[in-house]
């Protein structure tokens, strides 16, 4: 198939070329072999190493803050004679921005994935599907100035005002939706999560989806289910697995996203119970305060890239065991 | 009618609505976007942009130039270095190890990096380059770019390799050629449009990378080819640029990102088209 330059041993070489041959071969393998094997190897050194740089750049605030620094409401680095920073504040903003983002989108990421495998006409199939992939190629810094110059205004000016005015008499609502109305919010910062999330689901799902034996679903259409019942009982329960592992590996991207949020957040580290109100996140918590810090600042920045970092290698491997079960079914 | 297949009928109905109106939900997202940066990069576009520097605050000229070169070469110097650790890694775990105890725990950790949070890489090179070197530099954020495309060159190696049927090893194999030879000339050969495919991707994917940038190139309002300094590139600028009180900035910044994405969609878009062509075949 191919022009094969090997030195090759016909009759006519000595036999002292053929074993120099032979050793350049056997030389060729062995230099071949570990090459690859040290660069598996390096794959492993990189997390090992971005652990340890990680642990090594927080070790001043781990000393200084020690388990405090996760209970700590307070950030204020500007403090003398020693600062006060406590992660309590961008953890909050995490965990929420990405349930948000999550409860938009992991049912319309899903519906998108079901519409695409079940109800699409075959010519739109594929349009739709290059489109909802284009979608997650986009990166991420475009979602975030899009999110500060188009959403954010948009939703502050019309939605917002709107729901704050519905839900103003109703206990606990009104608190969460609790006014004034801010351009930068968690809110918007979820929102905008949620649609650059919304393509990992739908491709994830969809690829899942697609592992289901036709020969099942036809079964089911046979005993004369509708498409809602097939999808709803034969394949869901099928590929449940599938499923919650790409759920899991959008959560990690949502946790760790910074420039589609750092924007639209506000950056404030007070806790408030309105999602409507400015907050912020990890990342952008760090991406925002890196230029200006120093000194233990620095160090907890870096601890809560840490922090983050630890966050997300747990959902990330939950996800991957879960997306390795369903390979495992499929006897792959 | 029986009232209980009714009932299931419209069921169906109703969710089938639902599932065409979160599609064109999705799909709105994406044509709002790809509006916005068309009509707003668009009226920005000029030759300077590619001709002059990025301006000064306050300023009504200027270009992006420093910025377009320094993302060119620190994206390709990136990929450069991640590809090939990438590759070899990936035909460890595809060729070599297939199913040794290393490479469950080397695709484990592979599949862990490929989505782990870029800042986090960004703060790892920080603390592992640019600190014991003394100081920001293009060279710290190509490394930083290479990081993230290692895991993506790794996993698609892996698949392209196990797609190649091993009758066509064990012909080479019968015919004399030694390990390595089979490999390079015949599995990477059979596999050469996905290998293709899967750098194109990874160079889309760290093109737009910003938050890794800001920590290790960060930026330069100058010309600067010398990877020892601080290298301008374009997410750092449009990231600086987007939350400016200027006007001219911010125009500038819509120009940049369009560009970005319009590079990006087209490596996408290639590769897609490599990837098709290998499946007519």
């Amino acid at each position: 198939m191919t022009d094969m330059s090997v030195p090759a041993t016909s009759d006519r070489t000595k036999p002292l070329d053929r074993a120099r041959a032979l050793a350049a071969f056997k030389l060729g393998d062995s230099t071949f072999y570990w090459l690859t094997r040290v660069s598996a190897l390096i794959v492993l050194c990189l997390l090992g190493g971005i652990i340890i740089s990680l642990i090594v750049g927080a070790w001043p605030a781990i000393k200084t803050f020690g388990l405090e620094f996760l209970v700590t409401r307070r950030w204020a680095p500007q403090l003398s004679p020693s600062p006060v920073l406590g992660a309590l504040g961008p953890l909050y903003g995490t965990v929420v921005t990405s349930l948000i983002a999550m409860l938009i989108a992991v049912p319309v990421g899903i519906g998108i994935a079901i519409f695409l495998t079940e109800f699409c006409p075959p010519m739109l199939r594929r349009p739709v599907g290059v489109a909802i992939e284009l979608l997650a190629g986009i990166p991420s810094i475009i979602y975030g100035m899009w999110g500060f110059f188009v959403l954010a205004p948009f939703m502050t000016e019309h939605f917002m005002p709107a729901v704050i005015a519905t839900f103003a008499h109703v206990p606990v609502l009104n608190v969460i939706f609790a006014g004034p109305p801010s351009y930068l919010s968690l809110f918007n910062a979820s929102l905008v999560l949620a649609i650059m999330i919304l393509p990992f689901i739908t491709a994830i799902s969809r690829d899942v989806f697609q592992t289901v034996p036709p020969m099942l679903k036809e079964s089911a259409y046979g005993l004369g289910c509708t498409t809602w019942e097939v999808v709803k009982n034969v394949v869901i329960p099928f590929t449940r697995a599938g499923v919650i592992g790409g759920i899991m590996l959008a959560l990690g991207r949502a946790l760790g996203e910074t420039m589609a949020v750092t924007f639209i957040i506000g950056n404030s580290f007070q806790i408030s119970g309105s999602i409507f109100s400015p907050g912020t996140t990890i990342s952008a918590a760090i991406a925002s305060e890196f230029a200006e810090a120093d000194g233990v600042h620095m160090s907890a920045l870096i601890l809560l890239g840490l922090l983050l970092f630890v966050l997300t290698f747990f959902v990330l491997a939950a996800a991957r065991l879960m997306l390795a079960r369903l390979q495992r079914q499929q006897g792959k | 009618m029986n009232p209980l297949y009714v009932a299931r009928a419209r069921k169906d109905k109703i969710i089938r609505l639902l599932c065409i109106s979160a599609a064109a939900f999705g799909l709105l997202w994406l044509g709002l976007i790809l509006f916005t940066l068309i009509s707003k990069g668009f009226a920005g576009l000029s030759l300077a942009v590619f001709t002059e520097m990025t301006p000064p605050p306050g300023s009504k000229s200027g270009g992006l130039a420093n910025a377009i070169m320094g993302s060119i070469m620190m994206t390709l110097i990136g990929v450069g270095v991640g590809t090939p650790i990438g590759m070899l890694a990936g035909t460890y775990l595809a060729e070599y190890g297939r199913h040794e105890k290393l490479s469950f725990y080397v695709r484990f950790i592979n599949d862990i990096l490929l989505s782990a949070p870029s800042i986090v890489i960004g703060l790892f090179v920080y603390g592992a380059v640019v600190v014991p070197m003394g100081g920001f530099s293009g060279f710290a954020g190509s490394l930083a770019l290479a990081v993230i495309v290692i895991p993506v060159v790794v996993r698609t190696t892996e698949d392209m390799l196990l797609l190649v049927p091993n009758q066509l090893r064990e012909a080479a194999a019968a015919l004399g050629l030694p390990r390595s030879l089979v490999i390079r000339r015949i599995a990477f050969k059979a596999a050469r449009t996905g290998l293709i495919t899967g750098i194109l991707l990874a160079t889309a994917r760290v093109a737009g990378e910003t938050a890794p940038l800001l920590f290790t190139a960060l930026s330069n309002q100058f010309w600067n080819v010398n990877l020892m300094k601080t290298m301008a590139n374009l997410p750092v600028t449009i990231n600086n640029f987007v939350q400016s009180p200027y006007d001219y900035w911010r125009q500038l910044a819509w120009t940049g990102a369009l560009l970005i994405t319009l590079a990006v969609l087209a490596l996408n878009v290639i590769a897609r088209l490599l990837g098709t062509e290998r499946k007519s075949k």
